[in-house]
Order: C-alpha cells, then sequence, then structure tokens
C-alpha cells in the first residue's frame, strides 16, 4: 500500500467530514431555529416543550410588516369580508390592519448606513492604504499604531462623547451621522488590511503605466485597484457585517429618522410580550442582505483570507 | 531614436549615496550594458534615466533635451521590467496594447500595430491568452512587445533575462541582440553577468559602489582595464595579480618582479612603491627555460581548456592553457607572460598605470 505524508488516509479524512460537519451543525442551528419561530404562530412559538414540528403560520411576517388594532365582533362584521390573505390572518386574531409598520422604513435605514459606509470606508481606507504602502509618509509607524489604537477599546467605551459631540453637532439621529461613525469605527481595520493587500502588489505594475504614459493617479485607478480587488471585496464584507449588526450605538443615537433595524426589531414583540414569531420573522429578513452580500463576494473572501500565505 | 547623456549624476537616499556624479554617453542606435554588482548603482542609474527615479543632482540628456526631473509618462521610452511586470487582470493583447491606449490611438490602429509586434516577436498565437499561464519565454516576449509597440526613443532593460533559466537565457540574449539590430534603437541594458554583457553589448559601462569604473567597448574594457575592480570583475577566471614592490620609470618597458625582469607595455606615468602586475590567464605560457616559476596546486579541467592553479613568489596565478599539456599537482613549471597584454596597477588606489597599451582606451569614469 502506497503511503504518503502530505495527502491524510481515509480514517482522518472522515474524522475530519464529521468534525466540520457536526461545528457546522452547531453554528446553523440557532439560525435554522430563528427561521422556523417566523413561521410559527405565536403560542407555538413559546411552546413547552419546544415544537419541532408545527403548522405553519404567516402570521409573524404579517404582525411584523403591518400595525394593527384590536376589534370588537360588531366592527369586525361591520368591515366586510376581509379582501386579502394578509387581512385574513390579522382578523382571525381579532385585529383590523391600520397601517404598515415601521419595519420597512427601519430596514431601508440599515441598508442605508450599512452600505454608504462601507462605500465610504472603502474610498478612503484605499487611498489611505495606497499611501501608506507607497509614499514616504513622514511619521507612517506611529500613524498606523494610531490608527489601530483607536480599536483598542470597545466602541461604547466611548458612547457618551460621542453622544455629546453629535448632540451638539445636531448629528444625532440622521443618517450621515451614523454613516461617520460607523466609517469611523472600521477605518482603522480597512486600512490595516488593505494596507496588507497593497503592499503584496509589485511596484512594478503602476511603474509599468508610468512609463506606458500613465499618471500616477491612471496606474492607482486602473492597475492597482484592479489588483487588489480581492482585498477590497473581503474588507467590504468585514465593514458591512460590523455596521449591519451594531447594536450598542444604534441604540443611543438613534430613535426614529435614521433608526437602524437592530434597535428596532425588539420593539416588535410588543406589549404583551408573546409576538415572538414577528421578531423572528424581523431578524430573518435582516440576516438576507449579508447573506447574499457575503455569498457574492464568497470567492474574494477566501482567496483573501489566504491571501499572501504563499509565495507565487 | 535618441542619443542619451548622462552628466554628473548623483542620486542620494536619505544618508546613503547610490550614484555618485556618473557622467557617460549612449550613442543613437547603440546597445549599451550598465555592468556591475548588485548594490552598485547600475540599476538606481536606469532608473534615473527612465523617469522612476529623479537625480539628487546633474543632467539627463535624451535626445537633446534635458529631462532630469519630468516624470517618465513624458519621456518617451519603454522599460523591460526584471519579473516583466505584465499587468496581471489583461490578457496579452490588453498588455501589449497598454501604451497605445495612452496615447489615445484608434483601436483599429492598435489592432494592426499590435499584430505588427506579435508578427515580428512569434507571439501571434497566444495574443488572446491571459498573461497568468504563460511561460517565462512567452512572458519576456509579450514585456517585449508592450516596449517595442510604440516605438520609444530608447528601451531600458532591467536585468530581462534574469528570471530566465540558464539553457533559455542563451537563446532569448540572441534573440533580443537580434531584435535590437533590426529595429536599431538605443536600448540600455542593466546585467551583473560579465558575460552577457560582453556578449549583447556595444558598449559597456562598469559600474561600483556608485562610481563609474570604465566605459567603453567590451574588448577595450577587457583587455585593458582601467582599475583593478574591472579586471576582477570581468574574466572568468579573472585577470592574475602579482602584487610586487618596484618600480617604473616614464618610457620604462620592463619591471622586477622577484628579481626577474618581466618585459611591460612601454609606460607613460612613472610608479614607485606597492604595485599590482595584472595578467589574464590566458596570456601566460609555459617555458621551461623560464626563470619565472610556480608550483602547480590545482588544475580544473574545462573540455579544450584547463585552469592552472600556481603558486608563485607572488602569489597565486591561474593559467589558461589546452587541455593536452599534461601538468601534476606539485609540479614547478617555468611561465612566460605575454608582454603586451600586460597591465600594471597602483595597489594603493586600484587604477590602472598609463602605457602604450592602454592610452587609448583609459578615461578613468
Amino acid at each position: 500500500m502506497s503511503f504518503s505524508v502530505t495527502e491524510p488516509n481515509k480514517g482522518t479524512k472522515w474524522f475530519a467530514g464529521v468534525l466540520v460537519v457536526g461545528y457546522a451543525l452547531v453554528t446553523i442551528a440557532p439560525l435554522l431555529w430563528i427561521i422556523a419561530t417566523g413561521f410559527k404562530s405565536p403560542a407555538d412559538s413559546i411552546a413547552y416543550p419546544p415544537k419541532v414540528v408545527f403548522e405553519p403560520s404567516m402570521e409573524g411576517y404579517v404582525n411584523l410588516f403591518t400595525e394593527r388594532t384590536r376589534a370588537t365582533e360588531d366592527m369586525l362584521e361591520a368591515a366586510g369580508e376581509p379582501e386579502t390573505w394578509y387581512e385574513e390572518i390579522a382578523r382571525d386574531q381579532g385585529t383590523v390592519i391600520s397601517g404598515p409598520s415601521r419595519y420597512g422604513e427601519r430596514f431601508l435605514n440599515s441598508v442605508v448606513i450599512g452600505f454608504g459606509s462601507t462605500a465610504l470606508c472603502m474610498i478612503l481606507g484605499t487611498a489611505a492604504a495606497y499611501a501608506f504602502s507607497r509614499f514616504r509618509v513622514p511619521l507612517k509607524d506611529d500613524l498606523l499604531f494610531f490608527i489601530l489604537s483607536t480599536r483598542m477599546m470597545p466602541p461604547i467605551a466611548v458612547a457618551i462623547p460621542i453622544f455629546l459631540m453629535f448632540r451638539n453637532l445636531g448629528l444625532n439621529d440622521t443618517h450621515l451621522g451614523m454613516i461617520l461613525l460607523y466609517t469611523g469605527v472600521n477605518l482603522s481595520l480597512s486600512v490595516w488590511l488593505l494596507k496588507g493587500f497593497i503592499d503584496e502588489i509589485p511596484i512594478e505594475y503602476e511603474e509599468a503605466a508610468l512609463i506606458d504614459g500613465y499618471t500616477r493617479f491612471q496606474a492607482f485607478y486602473k492597475v492597482v485597484l484592479p489588483q487588489a480587488a480581492t482585498g477590497i471585496a473581503s474588507t467590504a464584507i468585514f465593514c458591512l457585517i460590523f455596521a449591519w449588526n451594531e447594536y450598542a450605538f444604534a441604540v443611543l443615537l438613534t430613535s426614529g429618522t435614521a433608526q437602524t433595524a437592530p434597535p428596532f426589531i425588539p420593539t416588535i414583540i410588543g406589549v404583551g410580550g408573546k409576538d415572538w414569531p414577528a421578531v423572528a420573522a424581523g431578524a430573518t429578513i435582516f440576516l438576507v442582505p449579508v447573506m447574499v452580500f457575503t455569498i457574492l463576494l464568497r470567492k474574494h473572501l477566501l482567496r483573501g483570507i489566504t491571501f499572501g500565505a504563499v509565495r507565487k | 531614436m535618441a542619443q542619451i547623456r548622462i552628466e554628473n549624476v548623483r542620486k542620494d537616499f536619505g544618508a546613503f549615496t547610490a550614484v555618485q556624479s556618473s557622467s557617460f554617453t549612449i550613442e543613437d542606435g547603440e546597445f549599451f550594458m550598465l555592468l556591475g554588482p548588485s548594490g552598485c548603482g547600475k540599476t538606481t542609474t536606469l532608473r534615473m534615466m527612465a523617469g522612476l527615479e529623479l537625480p539628487t543632482r546633474g543632467e539627463i540628456y535624451i535626445d537633446g533635451e534635458e529631462v532630469g526631473q519630468k516624470p517618465a509618462s513624458q519621456r518617451d521610452i519603454a522599460f523591460v521590467f526584471q519579473m516583466f511586470a505584465l499587468y496581471p487582470h489583461m490578457n496579452v493583447r490588453g498588455n501589449i496594447s497598454y501604451p497605445l491606449k495612452s496615447q489615445g490611438m484608434k483601436s483599429a490602429d492598435i489592432k494592426n500595430k499590435v499584430g505588427e509586434v506579435a508578427e515580428i516577436l512569434g507571439i501571434t498565437n497566444i495574443l488572446d491568452r491571459p498573461v497568468g499561464g504563460l511561460s517565462g519565454g512567452d512572458r519576456q516576449r509579450v514585456a517585449l512587445g508592450r516596449a517595442i509597440v510604440r516605438d520609444p526613443k530608447a528601451f531600458f532593460m532591467d536585468e530581462p533575462l534574469g528570471a530566465l533559466d540558464a539553457e533559455f537565457r542563451e537563446h532569448m540574449a540572441e534573440e533580443l541582440r537580434a531584435l535590437h539590430d533590426r529595429m536599431g534603437a538605443t536600448t540600455v541594458y542593466v546585467t551583473h553577468d560579465q558575460l552577457e554583457a560582453m556578449q549583447m553589448g556595444d558598449k559597456i559601462v562598469v559600474m561600483n559602489h556608485g562610481v563609474v569604473e570604465q566605459f567603453g567597448v567590451p574588448q577595450d574594457i577587457y583587455d585593458w582595464p582601467a582599475t583593478r575592480f574591472v579586471a576582477e570583475f570581468i574574466g572568468s577566471p579573472p585577470m592574475n595579480f602579482l602584487e610586487f614592490e618596484g618600480m617604473i620609470g616614464t618610457g620604462g618597458t620592463e619591471v622586477r618582479l622577484n628579481d626577474v625582469p618581466m618585459e611591460v607595455p612601454q609606460s607613460r606615468e612613472g610608479a614607485n612603491g606597492k604595485l599590482t602586475f595584472g595578467v589574464r590567464p590566458e596570456h601566460v605560457g609555459f617555458d621551461d627555460d623560464a626563470p619565472y616559476r610556480g608550483r602547480v596546486t590545482a588544475t580544473e579541467y574545462l573540455g579544450t581548456t584547463q585552469i592552472v592553479t600556481f603558486d608563485t613568489p607572488n602569489g597565486l596565478l591561474k593559467a589558461r592553457v589546452p587541455s593536452h599539456e599534461v601538468v601534476t599537482n606539485g609540479q614547478l613549471i617555468g611561465l612566460r607572460f605575454d608582454p603586451r597584454t600586460i597591465t600594471l596597477f597602483d595597489k594603493q588606489h586600484g587604477k590602472a598605470l598609463r602605457s602604450q597599451g592602454n592610452e587609448g582606451v583609459l578615461g578613468h569614469g
């Protein structure tokens, strides 16, 4: 039988497979539970013992997207037959739909603030990383350390100063304020990550472009950026995930117009504190954009993580 | 095509001086070699000519125009990098046409021009391939294609064969030289390989520690080195140096080596004290009657010739002699040096003394 040093044997592979699948199940189980809860009725969602098999219901989603008022029998009868499937679900609970909920708005806020800050972070981060990588910047090492030091404490530690600053600047509860804040928090990460990626791109490519008759900026734009695409994509994922999931600042600094989804979702649970399906539905929909974004860029992400590990 | 003139060019990187006051002229259409060991300033000199570094001081003229402080993009020159630096996100055609795009050439014209160049280099069949999977030789050809496609005033090449394996280098060196002869373009070529320099160059500049040691045609540099450094750097094995104490007057034709008189080319300057007697290995012959003798310590067989190492009263000496001469270790052999080829060096400064032989050749940098 042949023996190889690098190729693991069958038993090892099998064991590794079991480990990976096991770990995947552990991490994915809460996610599946949230998705399932979104389709349960409120009663099923808090049933004990927990129900794995249940009758699916859209009640959670209807409750998530609508405002409802409790109605008496007379009022229900006066309202006539429900015209749509979601009205019917509302009627079954003894309520009538009085209008759409604010979830859509909050979700849109999250999209604007999350993607906006990510885009800004990428523009500033790439430019700064390029400068740090290519130019003789005075006090370069000190500046890089200083940039990194902004991540040395939990962001919430500076919450009160930021709150006061935002109040004085009129940035409280504004989209611009949240975009700037998340950009500021993420910028250190993106500068450091991107500098690593740009360092790996041989400077000869730019020099070749300079010789070929292009300006420095054109060389950056047309030669360095396409080379750094992998790094930019993986850095963007990290930035987006942070901005998208951020809760503490969002609770503190937003309440109305610019409130993002994370602080809004828990408020859906309502006065009775039993509308878990609506909360789960909100969380499920909230997961989608980051998942799509990550799946779209996952090829880059994997390459990005192992970038520079192998000398080509 | 253009003449390139370097005048008193100096480059400092902080406290480190990479190039000190270099001056030389590259004539129109010349294949010009910048030769020297690593760190001698040859690449920095080339990069200053190309505009990738700006000189701290001095002037660079391309085609009569002073370009020392101009950016690379305005000098109308082409550069071939050691690692080729082909744009990895473009295919072969994209790489070759890139310099033309910056000039705003029409795409139909670009297509024709690229086709023409591909024809010359024999790479028509790979034009639509990505550059990632190309062999070393094809990468080299694409890099050359990118350089020649826009008929620049001059080509600059930074060790372009350095990344190729030995067998292929030979072939590419020939191809490069043939390409140069066909295009007649001024070419400046940086290398640390003295054989490559002598094989390909019309003229050579030898640099060391940021200083131009010698400048001239390959044969003059080989036969009449201006300094000990050049004598040692060029030639394999290098020139032999026999150290002695003695003197020679202006017009003198003889030095005494271990009390044996040795004829040398007529001297044009006098010297006294510690001197070095320089003789190339192929100018050492065996002569049983010769009073100057050496003991054989080693032999290396090289096919048609062999290198015999001697222990002489003035130090180790290597001779290149035909392989059929039978020598054995420990043998004492009389040695004769071809008197027309001798160079004497001042030991302290390492500079060659002017003589009848080298007077037309020397210009100490």
